[in-house]
């Protein structure tokens, strides 16, 4: 069975300083691979690199066969790639059904005019949202009024809704309370289902062993090493977060 | 279950606020009216035409004004766009003769417009391409609108003769006049743009959060060039319905009514951190000053006594909102 999505031998150099040395890893479908790593370890320049922010120093970044080294964030995103920031990007005076279709709004003619066609979009969005299992109170509210799992739902919807093949996402717990970290681990899981690959930033151990089939751990520009979640303890995982290669 | 529907109760309240006020006022002056001179103030077409001109007036300022404070920004320099758009108009009409036929006010029109699309276009490039805050950039174009507004006109105000032009500014059409027409039909362009669009749900999203609509893929440079050049040329056309009602085309003809226009956004409900405000609240709010301003003088009020009146509503209505966000808004 081929890669998702494959990354070989990616380097990143800022002047004279290498964020990133030599990185390789792949991600299957349906499978949630965690990047660990400590502050600097280059876990973000990686994933730049992927999304199409950053262009590589070497290396190269394929998904489902198509290689995506040189092009655009927009164009990475339309290979099916989507990323969700920490900050989720959403709209917050907007309502779910917006923030969904956020630059590619849905409009309906009316005596020959384009009108905004909310009724449809706020239906998607809740259909959306149930199938990751979360119901939305009220469709016609800002995003605003909503917990930090729904909002992050509605980050997730967006991406899932445009047939996002790979999700990647930057420290979704970080913000959250604890009922709401479980929300998102249980997003993960449904993502999961849906046979949607996953690339998940975090340092955050318990997390890490709860989401992941594979763990990469990054260490000053490298990969430190790779681990089964059931091959491995929060201490060997730490000792190679601080640098020991094993 | 109880407390949501009061929550949502309390909410409608807070969202009609304006509309109370506004009954409130007018109520207040018809029983002035009743009770101290025995006539009336509601039911007397004259005092409505003179409000709605009024209100009509500070609108073309407020329209395009709106959007750009939606999306988080701020436009001082329609007050100058007003003036410029005015003066040019009358100096066309004016080395035309006072002969003119309607193609040559027209065209005075469309150049009037065109100096306000320029201005436009400036504070589009200043706050969209070289990131200056909108509130210094802006403030930069009005002082140079006034200036070559006054530097054209030759420091004085460039009176005109022209029977087109002058029906244009003080006809009616079915009873209405025509600013009214004007502001109206603009007022509906500009609700529909900012409510029914997809322009307008990314004005929204602007003001909420750039990095939405950045990464939504909508091209945030140009969306707020066109929002600048919006605010201008609903300015401008303010100051051509101007040159026409009185005849006369002045650099600082929208000066004035820039805090009026400014006024009438917040109390219609926007935020001056954007991502708030609609139309509808904007075409209240300038009736709301349009009745004070009216019906102080009505009461034998020094006129002087609009500032005051108009100063205290726009701190009542930032008290209103802020009251509102810690009474029913916020996160969960």
């Amino acid at each position: 069975m081929s890669a998702l999505l494959k990354i070989d031998g990616l380097k990143k150099r800022f002047g004279g300083n290498e964020a990133v040395s030599n990185v390789s890893f792949e991600v299957n479908a349906g499978e949630c691979v965690v990047l660990a790593g400590d502050n600097g370890a280059g876990k973000s320049t990686v994933i730049k690199m992927i999304s199409g922010v950053y262009q590589p120093t070497a290396g190269k970044v394929w998904m489902n066969g198509e290689l995506l080294t040189g092009k655009t964030p927009e164009a990475v995103r339309s290979a099916g790639i989507e990323t969700i920031y920490q900050d989720l990007a959403l709209a917050d005076n907007l309502d779910p059904g917006l923030n969904l279709y956020l630059g590619r709004e849905r409009t309906r003619k009316v005596l020959g005019l384009p009108f905004l066609d909310r009724k449809t979009m706020r239906e998607d969005a809740v259909e959306v949202m149930k199938s990751l299992g979360i119901t939305v109170p009220d469709p016609t509210a800002p995003v605003r009024e909503m917990s930090g799992g729904q909002r992050q739902a509605i980050a997730i919807a967006r991406a899932i809704h445009w047939q996002a093949g790979l999700v990647i996402m930057d420290e979704p717990t970080a913000a959250l309370g604890v009922p709401e970290q479980r929300e998102v681990m249980a997003l993960i899981e449904r993502l999961k289902k849906k046979g949607v690959g996953i690339i998940l930033i975090s340092h955050n151990l318990p997390d890490i062993f709860a989401a992941s089939d594979r763990i990469i751990v990054l260490a000053r520009g490298i990969v430190a090493g790779e681990r089964r979640p059931a091959e491995t303890n929060d201490e060997e995982i730490v000792r190679m977060m601080m640098g020991a290669t094993l | 279950m109880a407390d949501k529907n009061g929550t949502s109760l309390l909410r409608s309240l807070f969202n009609a606020w304006s509309w109370l006020f506004l009954i409130l006022i007018l109520g207040f002056f018809e029983i002035y009216a009743q009770t101290q001179t025995g006539s009336t103030f509601l039911f007397r077409i004259y005092n409505l035409q003179s409000i709605s001109v009024a209100a009509s007036q500070i609108l073309l300022l407020a329209l395009g004004l709106t959007l750009v404070i939606v999306a988080g920004h701020i436009d001082l320099s329609i007050a100058f766009s007003t003036g410029f758009a005015a003066v040019i108009m009358a100096m066309i009409i004016r080395a035309a003769g006072p002969d003119a036929g309607w193609l040559i006010v027209l065209l005075a029109m469309g150049a009037g417009i065109l100096a306000a699309a320029m201005v436009g276009l400036v504070n589009g490039w200043l706050v969209a391409l070289l990131n200056v805050p909108s509130f210094i950039g802006t403030l930069g174009t009005y002082g140079i609108a006034r200036g070559v507004a006054l530097i054209a006109a030759g420091g004085a105000t460039v009176s005109i003769r022209n029977d087109h032009a002058r029906a244009f500014g003080n006809g009616t059409i079915l009873g209405l006049p025509i600013p009214l027409v004007t502001a109206a039909i603009l007022a509906l362009a500009c609700h529909y743009l900012l409510k029914h669009t997809r322009f307008g749900v990314h004005t929204y999203a602007l003001g909420a959060n750039r990095a939405s609509v950045e990464r939504a893929g909508v091209d945030v440079k140009k969306h707020l060039i066109l929002l600048f050049l919006l605010s201008a040329i609903t300015a401008g056309i303010g100051g051509l319905i101007y040159t026409s009602r009185f005849s006369a085309g002045a650099a600082n003809a929208g000066e004035p009514i820039l805090l009026y226009a400014v006024a009438a956004v917040f109390i219609g409900g926007a935020s001056l951190t954007g991502g708030q405000g609609t139309i509808t609240g904007t075409v209240i709010g300038a009736f709301i000053i349009a009745v004070i301003q009216f019906g102080l003088v009505f009461c034998g009020l020094p006129p002087y006594w609009q500032f005051v009146a108009v100063g205290l509503v726009i701190i009542v209505a930032v008290l209103v909102d802020q009251s509102k966000d810690r009474i029913v808004g916020g996160r969960s």
